[in-house]
């Protein structure tokens, strides 16, 4: 092979280029397993753990669509009780920990929700 | 029978003359029906009449004023250009134009008048929404839709009445105390009075009404043959701001 010097080492910087991903991450180790902390004493929350983990964005828009464009402003949730459908005084006032609570998942996902733009945070922990 | 082409483009052109008739009688009648917002026996229309006489009895009070921004997270901000206000008074020109005070009391004439959004029965600034981020519902009130208002500031050019207040700065650093009970607006979108819809959802009346130590405004049901609002509009003449627009303002003011 002619100018085998040259192809091997260029074919060396490259790999080491193109596979600087997987290096990164071998030398960066496991990620950390993130949990929101939650500080209520309430049993139950709106609806179950797995449906709100997977579905509050859902739920927020649907409840905020009912409240404004609707003018209804309870719901009854799964455990048969009645709630009033407002994110800084029901939601919040059994998680008032954003840092602590939302603000986890969403930093580690790197999701900006702008809800926060309105909506006012309790002020002990926001 | 045989019928020949002159025969068929008669009988298709007598039927969809026909159906044309028909449909064009049915779309009119419709349209009369939902233009006039009249709601008749069928929920609250509500409504505020203010009596100037009350309200000028205290100089340069703003109580209601006070009430309704703090409770609903208004800012206050210094540069009159990017001011936002929910309610507030003008001048008496400015606020009946369509008025001849040529030697009227200047008691009255003189004076500012309160003004706020009259929530109208017909609204320009509905109309023009490009979202509908802003509609009439039933009881009158014309409602706001925050999530929705992209700042196109079409309403704003459509109120005939200044009533809606643009946004040009973020609003929250110029709150004096954010009240957690209601949330503060962004930079980029319109905000007006919304009649207390959340305080009347809690059977409280709007909290400038509350507020007015004088008891000049006074809010209730325009449906109500024998509720206050009513039987004070009887009893006095009242008049609304720039009727001629055909808006159908729902803020009376009493002469």
């Amino acid at each position: 092979m002619h100018d085998a010097g040259k192809i091997i080492t260029g074919l060396a910087l490259f790999l080491a280029a193109a596979l600087l991903p997987f290096w990164h991450n071998a030398a960066a180790g496991k990620a950390v397993k993130i949990e929101p902390k939650i500080v209520t004493q309430e049993k139950q929350c709106v609806a179950a753990k797995d449906t709100m983990r997977a579905n509050h964005m859902d739920l927020l828009n649907t409840w905020r669509d009912q409240v404004v464009r609707q003018g209804r402003r309870t719901a009854v949730t799964e455990g048969g009780k009645q709630v009033a459908m407002s994110l800084s005084n029901t939601c919040l006032s059994c998680h008032p920990n954003k840092q602590d609570f939302c603000d986890t998942c969403h930093n580690y996902l790197a999701v900006a929700p702008y809800c926060w733009d309105c909506h006012v945070a309790p002020k002990e922990r926001s | 029978m045989t019928l020949h082409r002159r025969g068929f483009l008669k009988v298709a052109g007598l039927t969809a003359a026909g159906v044309a008739g028909a449909g064009s009688v049915r779309l009119r009648a419709g349209d009369a029906a939902a233009s006039t917002a009249h709601e008749t026996a069928t929920g609250p229309r509500w409504a505020i009449v203010i009596d100037p006489r009350k309200c000028l009895k205290k100089e340069g009070c703003s109580d209601c004023t006070a009430a309704c921004h703090a409770t609903h997270n208004v800012p206050a901000l210094e540069n009159p250009r990017h001011e936002v206000k929910w309610i507030w008074k003008e001048g008496f020109p400015e606020a009946f134009p369509d008025q001849e005070v040529e030697y009227v009391d200047e008691a009255l004439t003189e004076k500012p008048v309160l003004v706020l959004c009259n929530h109208c029965g017909n609204p320009p600034c509905v109309r023009v929404c490009p979202t509908q981020a802003t509609w009439r519902r039933e009881d009158g009130i014309v409602m706001m839709d925050w999530h929705r208002c992209i700042g196109c500031r079409y309403c704003v050019a459509g109120c005939p009445y200044g009533s809606r207040s643009f946004n040009w700065v973020d609003p929250r650093p110029h709150i004096k105390e954010i009240s957690q009970e209601f949330p503060t607006r962004t930079k980029g979108v319109v905000e007006k009075c919304t009649l207390c819809e959340e305080r009347l959802a809690k059977n409280q009346p709007p909290a400038c009404v509350e507020a007015c130590k004088e008891k000049a405004l006074m809010f209730g049901d325009l449906n109500d043959p024998n509720g206050e609002l009513r039987s004070v509009l009887r009893s006095r003449y009242a008049i609304r701001r720039k009727p001629g627009l055909g808006t159908q303002p729902a803020v009376y003011y009493l002469v």
